[in-house]
C-alpha cells in the first residue's frame, strides 16, 4: 500500500505552519527552539518526500546536511540559553532587546 | 681664488642652521654674535673673491671654472664672467638649470656692498634688539635673508635667481611683521608679501617668455643668444621684467608696500627695505641688459617708471611726519633713479647709485633707529627737535648721510646722482629737467627731516599731542650701534671715490664695463657740458637744502606745507581700494552667498536627508526577534504569492 505523496507534502505544510506560529507568539526561548527544529524537520520531510516522488538521492542528502547543521545550531542556541538563564534567570526574548537601533 | 665663491652663501646659510639649532641655547647675545661672525666670513670670502675676479686675466683660465662671453677690449683692467658649477639641478628634457654661480664683476660687486652693509647692521642689531623676546629668531631671519639675496645675486641663471627672489621676499615678509602681536605689523607683512607676489608673475613671465624664444634660462647663454629675439618677445620679455622690479623695487605700481614695512624692527628697514633686498629688481634688469638693450619701448616704458616714482615719491616725502617713513619715501624716490638710469641704459651709475645709496640709506635708517632707540621707541618727528646735543655720535653720521643724499659736493650722493643725471641729459633735456626737479626735492625733503629731528626746541621732554609722556634722559646708543654709524658715514663721505668721473680708467665704472660691454650715454657729454652739469646738481643740492632752511627753521609743523593728498601718497591706496579692493570684497560677498546657500544648502541638505530617512528606517530595528521573525514569515509569503501568481497567470 502507498500514500499519495499529497499527504506527505500537507503534514509538512501543516507542521511548518505550526512551527512558524510558534516562533512568532511564544515569548520563551525555550520553546521557540522547538518551533524553529520543527520548521526545519517539515522542511526536512518534503525533501525527504519529493526525493520519493522523483527518484532522485539528492533531497535525501540534503537532509543529512539539515541534520547536521541543526545538531550545531541546537548547540550554540542552547548553549546562548544556558548563559541568558545564569544572567538573568529566566529566557523572556521580549527583554531581549538590547541590540535595537 | 675664484673657487671660493660658494662660500659666500655658504657662510650666512650656516649660520641660520646653526642659530635654528642652538640658537635658544645660546640665547643673548651669543645668538647674535654668532650672526655677525657669519656674515662678517661672508664678507671676508667677498674681499677674496673680489680680488680674484680683480686679477684674472682674460687670457688665464682658471682651472675647474668655465671662461664664458667674449674677450674683452684691450687696457681694461678685468676678465669677463666666470661660472662656477656646483650640481646639477634640474634636468628634463630639453630644460637645464643647474646651481651654477655667476662670479662678474656685477655680481661681487653687490656681494660686497650686501656682506659689507649686512654685517654692519647685524652688529647694530645686538644692541638695538637687546631684551627682545624673539632675540635668535631675528637673527636667524636675517642671516636667511643675506643667504637669500646673495643666492639671488650670484644664481648662474634665471632660476636660482628666483629661489633668491622669494627667498628675500618670505624673509621680508617675516621680518615685517616681527612684531606680529601688533595688528598693524601683521597686516604690513602680508601687504609687503601680496605686492611682491604681483611683482613675481612678472619675473615667472619674464622666464617663460626667455625659456620659450631662447631655450635657456642661464644668462651666460641668454646674452649669447639675446639677438635671436624678436622684438616684439623683447618687448614683452621686458614690461614682464619691469612688473616684476616694480614689485620687489617698490616702483609704481606697486611701490606702497615699502612704507608700511617700516613697522619692521629698524635694522630690518635698513638692511631690507633700503639697502639691499630693495635693488633686487635694479640688480634684474642690470643683469639682463642685454634684453633691455633690445626693446626701445621696454627702455621707454622703465625710464617713465622710474621717473614718474621718484618724484611721486619724493613729493610724498615732504609730507611725512614718522621719521622712518620719511626715509621709506626717499627710498622709494632714490630707486626710482636708479631704474631711471636703467631706462638710459646707464647701468654703471644705476649699480653705482644703488652702492652709494646703500652706504647712506643704511646711515640713516640707522641713524633713526638710534634716535628711536634714544626715546624709547618715539618716531613721530613732532616730539623729536634738538636732539644735536644729546645724540652727538648720531648727530654727526647723521648729518653726514643727509648731505650725502640731497647730492652735496663731494659726499657719494652727488657723483652717483650725478653719473644718473648725466646719462638722463645725454637722452632728453626734458627727462633731465623733471629729475634735476626731483632731486632738488631730494635735498628739500631730507633737509626738513634732519631738521626736525636734530635742530630746533627739544620737544621730547614736554607731553605728546596725544598725551604721551615726557622723555626726560635720552641716551646715546652703546658702541655696537655707534660703530656701524661712523663706518657707513666715513663710506658715505668718500663713498663717490669709487668712481670718479674725471678718472675714466680706473673705477667702477671701468670694473663694471666688460659685463655691460656698452658705452655710458655720460661719456658722449662734452666736458664743458659734464661741468655744467655738475654745478646745477650742486647748485640744486644747495637750493633745496636752504628752501628747507627757510621754510622749516625752528618749526615743528606746517599743516600748509603738508597737506593730505600729499600725506597720503596722492590717495594711491584710497584708489586701489576703491577700484580693486571693495569691488573684490563685494564680489567676494556675492560668491559667500552662493557658498552659504546654493552649494552648503545642496551638501547640507543632502545629509538632513540621509539622517531624516535613517531616523525613520532605525525604527525597523526594535530588537524583538518576533518582529524579525514576522519580517521574515511576510517576505516568504510575499514570495510564495509571487510565485503562485506566476504560475496560474
Amino acid at each position: 500500500m502507498s500514500v499519495n505523496p499529497s499527504w506527505f507534502l500537507i503534514l509538512s505544510a501543516l507542521l511548518f505552519s505550526i512551527g512558524a506560529f510558534g516562533l512568532l507568539i511564544r515569548r520563551n526561548v525555550l520553546v521557540m527552539f522547538m518551533c524553529v527544529e520543527l520548521m526545519l524537520n517539515a522542511a526536512n520531510l518534503s525533501f525527504v518526500t519529493f526525493s520519493r516522488m522523483l527518484g532522485d538521492i539528492g533531497g535525501q542528502a540534503t537532509v543529512f546536511f539539515v541534520l547536521v547543521v541543526a545538531a550545531a545550531e541546537v548547540v550554540v542556541g542552547l548553549g546562548l540559553v544556558v548563559a541568558i538563564f545564569r544572567r538573568r534567570h529566566h529566557a523572556v526574548v521580549d527583554d531581549l532587546s538590547s541590540m535595537k537601533g | 681664488m675664484l673657487h671660493a665663491a660658494y662660500l659666500i652663501i655658504a657662510f650666512p646659510l650656516l649660520g641660520s642652521l646653526l642659530l635654528m639649532t642652538f640658537g635658544r641655547r645660546l640665547g643673548e647675545p651669543v645668538a647674535g654674535w654668532l650672526g655677525t661672525a657669519a656674515i662678517t666670513a661672508s664678507f671676508v670670502v667677498a674681499v677674496v673673491v673680489f680680488f680674484g675676479v680683480l686679477h684674472a686675466h682674460q687670457t688665464d683660465c682658471i682651472p675647474g671654472l668655465l671662461c664664458q662671453g667674449s674677450p674683452i677690449a684691450p687696457g681694461s683692467l678685468l676678465n669677463d664672467q666666470f661660472v662656477q658649477h656646483l650640481f646639477n639641478w634640474v634636468n628634463v628634457g630639453g630644460f637645464h638649470a643647474n646651481v651654477d654661480l655667476l662670479v662678474d664683476p656685477l655680481s661681487i660687486t653687490m656681494c660686497l656692498f650686501i656682506t659689507g652693509i649686512s654685517a654692519m647692521i647685524h652688529l647694530y642689531s645686538i644692541a638695538y634688539m637687546h631684551g627682545e623676546e624673539d632675540f635668535t629668531k631675528f637673527f636667524i631671519y636675517l642671516n636667511l635673508f643675506v643667504t637669500s639675496m646673495l643666492i639671488l645675486v650670484l644664481g648662474g641663471n634665471l632660476l636660482l635667481t628666483f629661489i633668491g627672489w622669494e627667498g628675500v621676499g618670505v624673509c621680508s615678509y617675516w621680518l615685517v611683521s616681527y612684531y606680529f602681536q601688533k595688528d598693524s605689523a601683521a597686516s604690513a607683512g602680508k601687504k609687503a608679501f601680496i605686492y611682491n607676489r604681483v611683482g613675481d608673475v612678472g619675473f615667472l613671465l619674464a622666464i617663460f617668455i626667455l625659456y620659450s624664444q631662447l631655450h635657456t634660462v642661464s644668462y651666460v647663454e641668454i646674452f649669447q643668444r639675446a639677438g635671436h629675439l624678436s622684438p616684439l618677445w623683447a618687448t614683452m620679455a621686458v614690461l614682464a621684467l619691469v612688473l616684476a622690479a616694480s614689485g620687489k623695487s617698490a616702483q609704481i605700481p606697486l611701490f606702497n608696500w615699502l612704507p608700511d614695512a617700516m613697522e619692521g624692527p629698524t635694522p630690518v628697514s635698513a638692511l631690507i627695505h633700503a639697502a639691499t633686498m630693495v635693488t633686487a629688481g635694479v640688480y634684474l634688469l642690470c643683469r639682463l641688459h642685454g634684453v633691455v638693450n633690445l626693446s626701445s619701448t621696454g627702455q621707454g616704458v622703465i625710464c617713465g617708471v622710474g621717473l614718474a616714482t621718484a618724484f611721486v615719491a619724493a613729493t610724498v616725502a615732504t609730507s611725512q611726519s614718522d621719521i622712518k617713513k620719511g626715509l621709506a619715501f626717499s627710498t622709494v624716490s632714490q630707486i626710482g633713479f636708479m631704474v631711471l638710469a636703467v631706462g638710459t641704459k646707464n647701468y654703471e651709475a644705476a649699480i653705482f647709485l644703488m652702492v652709494a645709496h646703500a652706504f647712506f640709506k643704511a646711515l640713516l635708517f640707522l641713524g633713526s633707529g638710534s634716535v628711536i632707540h634714544a626715546l624709547d621707541g618715539e618716531q613721530e618727528m613732532v616730539r623729536m627737535g634738538g636732539l644735536r646735543k644729546v645724540l652727538p655720535w648720531t648727530f654727526g653720521t647723521f648729518m653726514i648721510g643727509w648731505l650725502a643724499i640731497a647730492g652735496v659736493p663731494p659726499f657719494a650722493g652727488f657723483f652717483a646722482k650725478g653719473s644718473v643725471l648725466d646719462g638722463v641729459f645725454a637722452k632728453s633735456p626734458v627727462l633731465w629737467a623733471l629729475a634735476l626737479l626731483t632731486a632738488l626735492l631730494t635735498a628739500y625733503y631730507m633737509s626738513r627731516l634732519f631738521y626736525l629731528t636734530f635742530t630746533g626746541e627739544e620737544r621730547f621732554t614736554a607731553v605728546g599731542p596725544n598725551g604721551e609722556p615726557g622723555i626726560e634722559h635720552p641716551h646715546e646708543s652703546p658702541w655696537h650701534m655707534r660703530f656701524p654709524l661712523v663706518v657707513l658715514a666715513i663710506l658715505s663721505a668718500a663713498g663717490g671715490a669709487i668712481d670718479l668721473p674725471w678718472v675714466h680708467t680706473w673705477g667702477l665704472d671701468t670694473f663694471l664695463n666688460p659685463v655691460f660691454l656698452t658705452t655710458t650715454p655720460a661719456a658722449t657729454n662734452s666736458g664743458s657740458t659734464q661741468l655744467f652739469l655738475a654745478i646745477a646738481d650742486a647748485v640744486v643740492a644747495v637750493a633745496g637744502i636752504g628752501l628747507a632752511w627757510v621754510l622749516w627753521r625752528g618749526k615743528a609743523a606746517r599743516p600748509e606745507l603738508t597737506p593730505a593728498f600729499l600725506k597720503r601718497v596722492w590717495f594711491w591706496d584710497d584708489a586701489y581700494d576703491a577700484v580693486i579692493g571693495r569691488p573684490a570684497t563685494a564680489l567676494s560677498k556675492a560668491a559667500a552667498i552662493v557658498d552659504d546657500e546654493v552649494i552648503d544648502g545642496a551638501v547640507l541638505g543632502t545629509a538632513t536627508l540621509v539622517r531624516r530617512g535613517a531616523d525613520q528606517l532605525r525604527k525597523a530595528q526594535d530588537g524583538y526577534v518576533r518582529t524579525y521573525a514576522l519580517s521574515i514569515a511576510a517576505g516568504m509569503a510575499a514570495f510564495l504569492i509571487y510565485l503562485v501568481t506566476r504560475v496560474f497567470s
